[in-house]
């Protein structure tokens, strides 16, 4: 009897924990949005509310007014994540088949360099990079942020892990009897095969390269190639100074794609998280 | 099957073939831009659009000794490792207990899948744009943690919160917990659901309550998925930017200044200090290069370690039994 009690008290416990912090998590996000859709003198009255006003449309027209644009902002986003998670995905993938399938004599020692450089974040070698970039006058261009995904160190390891267990030889030695090519056999018999990790590490390398603030800060000076992370920063300055309502529903226009992708895909990205080694 | 070693080694080529477009990706974009910003960190390159680089003559080592000697950098590598442990505390402990709550085979907690997807969600979220969110949160004279404090009375007027370094660095230690916290439960969750059912069982017949199964049980077998996040934060960690950018831009004088942020306003602001810049980031890069060698001997196949450590038994094992053998004879 006693245990049933103290076992009751223990549920009420975590569920008020658990119903806490998931009201914390929604709360910024849904003040957010209401104070989008309010006026800034509404919000200068009383800068926190739970109830939609009917602004939305004014303070969309006061913030596409300025400098914001978030068209262009999406675009260059859109174009640069999924070129790089493109290439990291392919690339990372053959480099892992040639880890896995072949015998050759550097294989070990390619493996052990890739695991120590895995950590070391392109932060830290960034002054190189730049002024490597803007010697060969490729400042400003999306291909610079693009092209560096085919060395993703952390994804070779992932792939590799997922294809060490996975990968039966055998068919592979059946495809060389029947005629085809190593490159072929990749294309049309690996790859299929690594589909459940190329989808997990898809979703990863998209939204890492979509939240991406540092790199593109760096390189992109031009306007009309501002990524989304840019764009949410031209909000900071004094553009938007006192036009809160427009604050507000610049930093919920460039979020809600990160919704709907979060919200239709969490169950497998919970599941991939689960997996490990997606720390930023 | 007589011809598979040699058939096998025909293909050998093929491993090299297809690891040439990593290897000149990572040298061109990785391995080059690395030792260059090692090389610009003994030159006196500085100054908008200047690419000519010249070596220091009088004092090769000059802009590192500037750079260790600066308060301001002192001050944002003191900030940064603060904050970060201030971060990881907290979101490891909360980790913990959620996690040890969510697999608790008697409590059964239901409704998991939505709350974790709510408390992971803050991680998917851009970092930029929740640094300006907090950042107009604490705004003012009207941001939302005013209207609440005066709504409540438990001021008069507005206060200018962000004006306090405690506050300002509080806010982003806050930041940082509530964004990874779910990340790191989702991760030690998976950890635990690895322990074999029948340790928890057999703990449950002996009668371990669950603090007891906690400590004695869970604990000790997550210890390198702790080891394993507490290294990857760190890294992370020490690279933190884009919120203290975006949220006070290192301000209050310098309490939420890191050392990327340090970094990238030598370099890109003011006098253009790329040589300073460049001589802080071969400092962090050497910081971080240890941490990823610790990583290293830790991710490094367990399996393996365990089978050359089986060898060597055996190894001893034989010798001992030759000995034994022979002393016999």
């Amino acid at each position: 009897m006693l245990k049933n009690k103290e076992n009751r008290i223990m549920k009420v416990v975590i569920y008020v924990v658990c119903i806490f912090l998931a009201a914390l998590s929604i709360l910024p996000f849904w003040i957010m949005i209401v104070n989008a859709t309010r006026s800034t003198t509404e919000i200068q009255q009383h800068a926190i509310s739970l109830i939609p006003s009917s602004y939305m449309m004014n303070n969309i027209k006061i913030l596409l007014g300025k400098s914001f644009n978030p068209a262009v902002g999406f675009m260059n986003s859109i174009i640069i994540s999924v070129g790089a998670t493109g290439l990291a995905l392919y690339f990372s993938s053959l480099t892992a088949y040639a880890q896995v399938a072949y015998n050759w004599r550097l294989r070990n020692v390619f493996f052990s360099f890739i695991m120590v450089v895995m950590m070391i974040p392109a932060q830290v070698t960034m002054i190189g990079f730049y002024q490597m970039v803007y010697k060969i006058h490729m400042t400003n261009r999306l291909s610079m942020l693009i092209l560096p995904a085919i060395a993703s160190p952390t994804m070779v390891f992932f792939m590799r892990q997922y294809l060490q267990p996975t990968l039966s030889m055998e068919i592979v030695q059946s495809a060389r009897i029947d005629g085809a090519k190593e490159f072929m056999i990749f294309n049309r018999i690996v790859l299929p095969i690594m589909k459940p990790a190329i989808a997990t590490q898809a979703i990863f390398s998209f939204v890492a390269s979509w939240n991406n603030l540092f790199t593109p800060l760096v390189l992109l000076t031009d306007q009309k190639k501002y990524t989304m992370p840019i764009m949410v920063s031209l909000l900071k300055g004094d553009i938007y100074k006192t036009e809160y309502g427009s604050i507000y529903m610049g930093l919920t226009l460039t979020v809600l794609p990160l919704f709907i992708v979060y919200f239709l895909l969490s169950k497998y990205i919970i599941a991939g998280v689960a997996l490990g080694g997606v720390k930023g | 099957m007589k011809s598979k070693k040699p058939g096998y080694d025909r293909y050998a080529k093929y491993g090299y073939i297809f690891s040439i477009p990593f290897v000149v990706a990572f040298l061109l974009f990785s391995l080059y831009p690395t030792v260059y910003t090692a090389v610009i960190g003994f030159t006196d390159l500085k100054g908008l659009g200047m690419t000519d680089i010249h070596f220091l003559t009088d004092d090769l080592f000059r802009n590192f000794k500037t750079v260790l000697s600066s308060p301001s950098f002192q001050q944002a590598f003191k900030n940064t490792v603060g904050i970060w442990v201030a971060n990881f505390i907290p979101q490891m402990l909360l980790a913990l207990l959620l996690a040890a709550w969510f697999t608790d085979r008697r409590s059964k907690v239901k409704g998991q899948g939505v709350f974790k997807v709510l408390l992971y969600m803050p991680n998917i979220i851009t970092a930029a744009t929740i640094a300006i969110l907090f950042s107009g949160f604490f705004g003012y004279p009207m941001g939302p943690v005013n209207d609440l404090l005066v709504r409540f009375g438990f001021t008069d007027k507005p206060i200018e919160l962000l004006r306090s370094k405690a506050v300002a660095r509080g806010v982003v230690i806050f930041i940082q917990t509530w964004m990874w916290y779910g990340s790191t439960m989702i991760t030690l969750i998976s950890g635990i659901l690895g322990i074999s059912t029948e340790i928890f069982e057999s703990a449950e017949v002996d009668g371990a309550n669950r603090v007891q199964t906690f400590f004695y049980i869970t604990l000790p077998n997550v210890k390198t998925i702790m080891l394993f996040t507490l290294v990857t934060s760190l890294i992370g960690g020490l690279n933190m930017f884009d919120i203290p950018r975006l949220f006070q831009d290192g301000k209050p004088d310098d309490a939420t200044l890191t050392t990327s942020l340090f970094i990238y306003k030598q370099a890109f602001s003011g006098s253009y200090m790329y040589n300073r810049a460049a001589a802080a980031s071969m400092v962090m890069f050497v910081i971080i290069a240890i941490l990823s060698a610790i990583m290293f001997f830790v991710m490094r196949d367990k399996d393996e370690a365990e089978l050359k450590k089986q060898i060597k038994r055996q190894q001893k094992e034989y010798r001992m039994r030759q000995k034994a053998g022979k002393e016999n004879a």
